[in-house]
């Protein structure tokens, strides 16, 4: 809300910097968006009266006017607003000037005709288009008589605009700083004063012979709807722009001014935080207003001239049945006050907040109104509210109050009490106040406290206007604030110790991110929604897809089934800014239905590589990425987080996505726990991206397999004897099934087997391939001899040679 | 002239051929041809039969001093060429160390993951648990216990996707927190515990928003834990985070869980309190929201309020991270860029 540091002091003896008072408001109340001071670096604009106008004769829009600025002469200024005439008080930016954005103005010749500054619009000098009067929307200001301005004076100080507007980010919480009366009762219990409030009656010279009850009745069938419904009426008015004060206040408050019965209606809302409505009486006279559900197939002209389709829940007033207005959202257009307009009712009312932000929410009406009414109203000060606006409509359109309040509901609020003992009070908040300070932060905040002294507790009563308070931590909240938080004490909890310390899945993830890092991959963070089609890529197996109810776009409507689609769209997002070498693993979950409520949430460990692994330099050249790369960091990996089980491979020919040839599954002790392999190519150019290899892994099955412990091997202080051997063999055969045998054969001191070299093609017979292996044996307690190791060697070979037919080259 | 200047005028004459032999191949030269079987030195001594029995081991003698003094000298001019001829070799391997290094591949942890780890190691030091939950909630978590009933205006603070009606993608990590104090028996201490990870609203995705982002939250609920606790808490959180220069404010504000609420703010960092445009001229930077735990928070999850009660706080990685770093699009840590993702590479 917008407070105006000058309103403010009505109320208040203010003699601090408004930034100081904002900063204080801030640290105890609510939060401050700005403070702005709205004559901020104007210069030299004074009032200017036009003496004579005269067109410009080289233009067909420009005037030559004559302004007294209250100088011994008058000033010549040319002007193109379509509104300038002669005898008008306007807004004269004199030469040396500044305007708006610190715009100079300079003497200067228009069309050959010497110009001396420049007659302004609100706009021009800081006002925002919304709050503009109408009137002067597309041309200069014009003073109205009421004024009182005389040529000379400054411009800054009859618009009011020396002046500070603190503008506050109200919690849903605090409704009641919505009003000026609220923000001074905040205020005063800040600075530690008593406020000023001012109550505007019906003064017995207002009141017309006329009865309200006469000529409209009303009648609410659901109470809870609106808790409260009054109405007062003024007839005989005369509809006018409302008083200068009047305007400039509410453009402070940013809000546009329109005539003196909306005006007030605004005033009175911004000053007691209750919305008003103002209905012209002649188009309701004789019937029965009511509040309720809209029902089925309304549709509603509103006052801004839009025509809605009313939700069946949306409330409506409404006469003999007619909607009118928009329960505290927004009036219609049939019963809206025009400039024709003789009588009129005010509405005072209490609505449903839930109802009111639902369809204020619904339709996109975030009305001054509706936001209040969401966030509750003063109950104590409804009456006082209407009241005060009876009298001043009455005042300002020389129109009669007509006797009588006529009442829908009237629910009363009793004031709260709530008992809260002192030790408790020091307990939570860490402090030791006496209850001498106690009493006096309540007094402050102006709830009545009675002091059980020997029970050192408070019975606090919290008046109407503080409507958030219910609870004992309603309170201790109040006295937090109060106290300040600055001078609550820094501790840090005490109390039984407790061991911090990662879960071993915890331990896991991280280890997991760790060991990807150094493998040169870069972790990524990608959205968990996306596309149906690309949740259900690389998937094998039955997963039942979770997508969410209302998705805002396409992109994101399923939950990610697989981490690779998210990591391809990265890898695309790259390509497309030339980034041509991309490493990226994320770590996060994936998401399966399961035909409960929840879906089941696993953790998986996923990895993209295309491009190059080693970036090319001056001194090494780019190293293409490979199938075997990224095997090579799923076999460091699972080494590192050490399962115990067997690990293998196995082709697999048909996962979606991928392709055919290079591609493996991943296995624990049998168990597919992931995959490896290229992205197929033309899976690769649905995502615009070259070449790509992947790993998924199931990190959920990673972190439950079983582990190997950490242990020591004895390094043996005997050489080993090394042994090569280059096989021929059927090109079908898979190193694995080599393997298989080798290690089928029983070898005493046979430590390691590793494959060097693999050779297809010339000099080979054609559906051949050669494979060579290195074997290493090795004794722990004494030297080898060469004997037993021939022994163990030829074994080998013969069982090769009888079970694979491979020909030893 | 007799042998002894014989072998003198062959010694001096073989010093001079070892001093100018410039490569090994000459020194070997000459070693064979002074000390070789076949050599003159070997020549001389054989004339030795010709002498008498006094002078023979005289001569005998000087011969042999004669040889040995060559021989060292031999030795000395060889080390002499090897020390040369391995200069010369290092000298022409030099290389220009101004040539950058070979690159090594190194990945980057992601900036956010950087914050969690690093504020949840602080938590785990002072005796907090690290807790995860479903990303997919059940609405009675994500808000009714929460003290955030249906129809509660601050859902609307918060725009939610729903999977279901009761089921939704949880749009904070305090259910997490409901999840915890449910299941936790306070006969074994109390409860101190941080939950991290990924959250999701229904906002269009723009330079400020983002459908997801991360929060860590944070609770503790115990006998006599204060007010404050929490502000010492959040002190060492923000200290933690920016550095220990930096003040830290709290301010009333709202949260349907917490009550007393608070927000804090530190100094700002780009102007140190000045007023600049990063904090909009306020001198500060709001960096998280905080309070008590609200009482019905505590009876929804079955905690006896008259023994016990506590605080619970939460941060956005993100939001941090665009303020710490100046990061001015929030998409890009979902983007992964590797130009964007590789700056974050300072360990420790």
């Amino acid at each position: 809300m917008k407070l105006s540091y000058k309103w403010l002091s009505k109320y208040l003896e203010l003699d601090l910097e408004p930034k100081d008072l904002a900063e204080k408001i801030e640290r105890t109340a609510v939060e401050v968006d700005s403070v702005t001071r709205l004559d901020y670096k104007l210069k030299k604009i004074v009032v200017g009266h036009t003496l004579e106008v005269t067109e410009h004769p080289d233009s067909d829009h420009l005037h030559i006017c004559q302004v007294d600025v209250g100088e011994e002469e008058p000033i010549q200024i040319v002007c193109g607003a379509p509104n300038i005439a002669a005898d008008q008080d306007v807004i004269v930016a004199l030469h040396g000037s500044r305007i708006k954005d610190n715009v100079k103005i300079k003497r200067s010749k228009m069309r050959g005709v010497p110009s001396n500054g420049m007659i302004c619009a609100l706009q021009e000098i800081g006002y925002p288009d919304n709050v503009v009067p109408k009137d002067y929307a597309d041309g200069i200001y014009v003073f109205p008589a009421d004024s009182h301005v005389k040529p000379g004076d400054s411009v800054m100080e009859a618009l009011g605009m020396d002046d500070d507007v603190i503008d506050t980010s109200v919690t849903p919480n605090r409704g009641d700083m919505f009003s000026m009366n609220g923000n001074a009762h905040e205020i005063a219990a800040i600075l530690d004063q008593k406020a000023n409030f001012e109550v505007l009656k019906v003064q017995d010279e207002q009141k017309s012979a006329d009865t309200l009850a006469d000529q409209i009745k009303v009648e609410i069938d659901e109470q809870d709807v609106a808790p409260v419904y009054k109405l007062m009426a003024i007839e005989n008015v005369k509809i006018a722009p409302s008083p200068f004060w009047l305007q400039t206040t509410l453009m402070k408050a940013g809000i546009r001014p329109i005539n003196n019965v909306v005006d007030v209606t605004n005033y009175i809302m911004l000053k007691y935080g209750q919305p008003l409505h103002a209905y012209d009486l002649d188009q309701l006279k004789g019937q029965t207003i009511s509040v309720a559900p809209a029902g089925e197939n309304v549709k509603f002209t509103t006052l801004d001239d839009e025509k809605r389709d009313l939700r069946p829940e949306d409330l409506v007033i409404t006469a003999d049945g007619t909607p009118i207005a928009m329960a505290g959202v927004m009036g219609g257009m049939a019963t809206e006050v025009s400039d024709q307009t003789q009588n009129i009712v005010i509405e005072a009312a209490i609505f449903d907040p839930i109802k009111i932000r639902k369809t204020a929410r619904y339709h996109n009406l975030h009305s001054e109104a509706a936001m209040r009414f969401e966030r509750g109203i003063d109950y104590s000060s409804l009456d006082d509210a209407l009241n005060e606006a009876a009298s001043l409509v009455a005042d300002f359109s020389q129109g009669k109050v007509m006797s009588g309040v006529v009442v829908g509901n009237d629910t009363k609020l009793n004031p709260e009490s709530i008992t809260i003992a002192l030790a408790r009070i020091n307990k939570i908040l860490g402090t030791s106040l006496t209850s001498e300070e106690v009493v006096a932060i309540f007094d402050r905040l102006g709830f009545s406290t009675e002091l059980d002294a020997t029970k050192q507790t408070f019975k606090v009563t919290v008046p109407v206007r503080r409507w958030d308070i219910h609870i004992e931590a309603d309170l201790l909240e109040e006295v937090a604030r109060i106290f300040g938080y600055d001078n609550l004490p820094v501790t840090l909890p005490t109390g039984d110790p407790t061991i911090g310390q990662l879960t071993t899945e915890q331990k896991l993830m991280r280890a997991s991110r760790t060991v990807m890092e150094g493998l040169g991959l870069t972790q990524a963070m990608s959205y968990g929604l996306t596309t149906i089609a690309k949740s259900q890529q690389f998937v094998k197996g039955d997963h039942e897809l979770v997508k969410v109810d209302w998705p805002m776009t396409k992109d994101r409507e399923a939950l990610r089934m697989n981490l690779i689609s998210g990591l391809l769209d990265d890898i695309a997002y790259n390509k497309a800014r030339s980034v041509e070498n991309v490493a990226l693993y994320e770590q996060g979950r994936v998401f399966y239905g399961n035909g409960q409520a929840q879906p089941e949430e696993i953790e998986h460990i996923a990895g993209a590589i295309t491009g190059s692994m080693q970036a090319k330099s001056w001194n090494e050249k780019e190293k293409p990425v490979t199938f075997f790369d990224v095997k090579g960091i799923v076999e460091q990996y699972l080494k590192n987080v050490a399962v115990a089980g067997e690990v293998s491979y196995v082709a697999d020919h048909d996962r979606q996505g991928m392709h055919p040839g290079r591609t493996a599954d991943v296995l624990l002790d049998g168990d597919v726990i992931g995959f490896i392999g290229q992205i197929h190519p033309t899976t690769a150019e649905e995502f615009k991206i070259k070449e790509t290899y992947v790993f998924e892994l199931n990190l959920t099955k990673i972190i439950h397999a079983e582990k190997k412990l950490q242990h020591y091997d004895v390094i043996s202080k005997y050489p080993a004897i090394t042994r090569d051997i280059a096989i021929l063999v059927n090109k079908e055969v898979s190193n694995t099934e080599v393997l298989n045998v080798i290690n089928e054969t029983k070898q005493k001191n046979l430590i390691k087997v590793e494959l060097f070299d693999v050779y297809e093609g010339k000099n080979l017979e054609k559906g051949m391939k050669s494979l060579a292996y290195q074997f290493t044996y090795q004794d722990t307690n004494d030297t080898l001899q060469e004997d037993a190791i021939n022994d163990e060697f030829s074994k080998v070979i013969k069982n090769l040679e009888e079970k694979l037919n491979v020909t030893v080259r | 002239m007799s042998l002894q200047e014989k072998l003198k005028e062959l010694e001096e004459k073989g010093l001079q051929e070892i001093s100018v032999a410039n490569e090994l191949s000459k020194l070997n030269e000459v070693r064979v041809n002074f000390l070789g079987k076949k050599g003159p030195i070997t020549e001389v001594l054989r004339g030795m039969r010709d002498l008498s029995k006094e002078e023979r081991p005289k001569v005998g003698e000087f011969a042999n001093k004669v040889r040995d003094n060559l021989t060292s000298k031999l030795e000395e001019r060889k080390e002499e060429l090897a020390q040369a001829a391995l200069n010369k070799k290092l000298a022409e391997e030099a290389v220009d160390v101004t040539l950058p290094g070979t690159p090594m591949k190194q990945g980057q942890p992601h900036v956010i993951q950087q914050i969690i780890d690093n504020l949840e190691d602080l938590f785990l030091g002072m005796g907090y648990q690290v807790v995860e939950g479903p990303e997919v909630e059940l609405d009675r978590y994500n808000f009714e216990m929460l003290n955030l009933p249906k129809d509660h205006p601050a859902r609307d603070m918060q725009d939610t996707f729903y999977i279901t009606d009761e089921v939704l993608m949880r749009s904070q990590t305090s259910p997490v927190q409901a999840r915890t104090m449910e299941k936790h028996d306070f006969s074994k201490g109390p409860l101190k515990m941080i939950s991290p990870g990924v959250v999701y609203r229904r906002d269009t995705d723009d330079a400020t928003h983002s459908h997801q982002f991360h929060q860590i939250e944070g609770l503790v609920i115990d006998k006599n834990i204060t007010m404050g606790d929490l502000k010492g808490t959040l002190v060492t959180l923000a200290k933690e985070l920016f550095g220990d220069r930096f003040e830290v404010r709290l301010r009333p504000s709202y949260f349907p869980f917490t009550e007393p609420s608070v927000e804090a703010d530190v100094t700002c960092f780009n102007c140190m309190g000045k007023g600049c445009s990063v904090c909009k001229s306020t001198g500060w930077i709001e960096v998280l929201g905080a309070g008590m735990v609200h009482p019905n928070v505590l009876k929804m999850a079955g905690v006896d309020t008259d023994v016990y009660g506590g605080f619970a706080f939460g941060l956005g990685p993100d939001r941090f991270a665009m303020l710490r770093y100046g990061v001015d699009d929030i998409r890009n840590f979902y983007l992964n860029d590797v130009r964007f993702l590789s700056q974050f590479n300072k360990r420790g």
